[in-house]
């Protein structure tokens, strides 16, 4: 049985100054490319995912269970940025760690904002050319373009996000309070984790929210969705190993199937009711539903872990096809997720465009979507193409620039 | 159970055929049977009609439960057509309630006044669109949408909801699914019919009977497209309200 947990075991710890910090770190950095390989996943999911009306979405595992490909996407950016960050915080302390998370902040931050203009651009030639009485109510969407200061303003702020763009903003969210949960882990791991779950569960217990403009809230709630990322953190500095042993336990493991199969049924039932919604009780379905994605539901955050602990079970960390050239594509936009996850998010915008104005139709869909997975590859090898060659020439002044451009 | 679907579709096709093609009726729009289909029944429509007492009807929607200076071409009047076709033997009134700019939440606050002042049997209530729009937490237009619901059925009227429109050319600017399934769930656990506009359109969409992407300058694709909802909604209040057998017999 090999599990993340044991990719840190199998590796000597740092021995960390007189103190003996709480996290413990691999002190090789290997790259562990099942991470690449899931978090590549993920945002070909999300590619998938957000090209509305897709046929190829019902292969995406939203379908099948409670949680989707952006419970993947949080958790191993958790990880990923507490095992890059937390080595910086170790060896160079929190003032230098932090300066380095902001600088990540920041290219995250002008990310979104490129986001926004393409979205800006899109809505705007809508507004112009699509003029349906039908949907007269529909284009009230598109009302804030008389206002385009205070939209813009706004979604400078973060508080304007269109659909589809929620993600980046969580993002930044977390990752600006990644230092203190880096500062809080070299403190105490646990009780990190421990201090997550219970603003988790006050967020329930108290509603807590960030408002959006106009109204409404923030799609993914931060006060609830850090919880997945700071469980992601504390996978990395050694929980998944003291986990272990819990993890390779064949109890967890049928749990975690029969929990699988159990949602896997539940969705199947909410996807084709007129075949199947007999099967379920009403009172359950009214109990259960809906599942809240803004608050990140008990149920999806069970199911991500379900599918984790069954993954890692399932591949270990040495298995052969993680150095196939035909995982390649997916493994390298793993390790571009912040480059491909925006050309993600235009490639839908372009899609959709397509799929607007050319045609539309199943054989349309599945073209468009291809030929977005291939445009996210070519792009994931041309950047590691550009770090590995065309960067090659300066110093590596920039220090952790390569491994800070795999971190989100 | 491919084949099922497909029969029960033809099947639906052929009820739903007029006796004869008249000058203004909607395109073929058939709209596949279990789109059309609910476990819940309109107790109070049936009581009504079977006692031959007036069945009042009261739409309460927002901007697309109507088009525009074509207000007879809209749904709410569509289907007030074709229930006085269909039930020929009791007096059919409809009124229709425009609230444009309203969230759920506003809406449901108005209901009681409405009520009152129009004494109606059965509310559709077309809602969600602006919350989608808006953005409205889901969790707060799932509270909403019940709280309306509830103070309908303890006036004792029936309630059928009517979820959005589908809505291709905005579908990357707003995020509609939350909505649709607020909506179900509500429906569900208040065991009330609910007309699933955006499937139906979607279907629509998706066979070719319409092509909603298109950005067409003109209303005519608006009133057929009305046409096609009216049509489809007065079969799903006749078939919740098992009014069906009785009336096909008559015709």
């Amino acid at each position: 049985m090999t599990s993340v947990a044991d990719t840190i075991a199998a590796r000597p710890r740092v021995e960390a100054a007189a103190k003996a910090p709480a996290i413990t770190l691999p002190a090789v950095s290997e790259r562990e490319l099942r991470l690449d390989l899931f978090r590549g996943l993920a945002l070909w999911l999300i590619f998938l995912d957000h090209l509305p009306n897709n046929i190829l979405a019902w292969l995406t595992i939203r379908n099948y269970g409670f949680s989707d490909a952006t419970e993947i996407f949080i958790f191993i950016s958790g990880y990923t940025a507490a095992f890059v960050y937390g080595r910086a915080m170790l060896n160079s302390g929190f003032v230098i760690a932090s300066a380095r998370i902001l600088r990540r902040v920041w290219q995250i931050y002008v990310a979104h904002v490129f986001l926004f203009t393409i979205f800006l651009a899109e809505i705007s030639y809508v507004a112009t050319r699509f003029d349906n009485p039908l949907y007269a109510e529909e284009m009230g969407i598109l009302d804030f373009l008389k206002q385009p200061d205070v939209t813009i303003i706004q979604a400078l702020i973060l508080r304007f996000r269109p659909v589809n763009m929620d993600v980046l903003p969580l993002y930044i969210v977390l990752m600006l309070f990644l230092p203190l949960i880096l500062w809080l882990m070299k403190w105490r791991t646990d009780v990190t984790l421990v201090l997550s779950a219970a603003l988790y569960v006050a967020t329930w217990y108290f509603d807590l929210y960030l408002s959006a403009y106009p109204n409404g809230v923030w799609f993914f709630n931060p006060f609830a969705w850090q919880l997945l990322f700071v469980f992601g953190a504390w996978c990395a500095l050694g929980g998944a190993q003291r986990m272990s042993r819990v993890l390779s336990s064949p109890v967890t493991l049928w749990v975690c199937v029969a929990y699988l199969a159990f949602s896997f049924a539940i969705a199947m039932i909410w996807n084709f009711p007129p075949q199947l919604g007999h099967l379920m009780p009403k009172w359950f379905e009214n109990w259960m539903y809906p599942v809240s994605k803004t608050d990140l539901d008990v149920l999806r955050f069970a199911h991500f872990l379900a599918l984790a602990a069954v993954t890692v079970r399932i591949l270990p960390k040495d298995w052969p096809p993680l150095k196939s050239r035909w995982l390649r594509p997916l493994i390298l936009c793993g390790q571009h997720s912040l480059e491909i996850f925006c050309l993600g998010v235009f490639l839908a915008f372009a899609g959709h465009f397509v799929l607007a104005e050319v045609r539309s139709g199943p054989l349309m869909q599945v073209v468009v979507s291809l030929a977005g997975i291939l445009i996210m590859s070519v792009m994931a090898w041309v950047i590691s193409w550009y770090k590995r060659s065309a960067d090659k020439d300066g110093k590596k002044g920039i220090g952790n620039a390569d491994m800070a451009g795999g971190s989100l | 159970m491919r084949a099922a679907i497909l029969s029960l579709t033809l099947l639906a096709g052929l009820l739903a055929a007029p006796p004869a093609a008249r000058a203004d009726d909607p395109p073929p729009c058939d709209v596949p049977a279990y789109l059309l289909s609910s476990d819940s029944t309109l107790a109070k429509v049936a009581d009504v009609v079977k006692s031959g007492k007036p069945l009042n009807v009261l739409v309460v929607g927002s901007r697309s439960s109507t088009i525009t200076a074509q207000e007879a071409s809209a749904y709410p009047a569509r289907l007030l057509a074709m229930l006085k076709e269909r039930l020929a033997n009791v007096p059919v009134n409809l009124s229709v309630e425009i609230q444009t700019g309203k969230t759920a939440d506003d809406v449901a606050h108005t209901l009681v006044k409405l009520v009152e002042a129009k004494n109606p049997t059965l509310v559709i209530w077309q809602t969600g669109t602006y919350d989608a729009i808006r953005g409205i937490d889901p969790d707060d237009f799932r509270t909403a949408v019940d709280e309306g619901v509830s103070t309908l059925q303890k006036a004792g009227i029936d309630v059928v909801l009517v979820n959005l429109q589908y809505s291709p050319r905005t579908e990357t600017m707003t995020s509609v699914p939350p909505y649709l399934d607020s909506m179900r769930a509500v429906a569900q656990q208040h065991d009330i019919p609910l007309f699933d506009r955006f499937a139906i359109m979607r279907h629509w969409n998706d066979s070719g009977d319409f092509d909603l992407f298109s950005a067409t300058h003109g209303v005519e694709l608006a009133k057929r497209v009305h046409a096609c909802l009216g049509r489809a909604l007065s079969k799903f209040v006749i078939d919740a309200a098992h009014l069906d057998q009785g009336q096909q017999n008559s015709q």
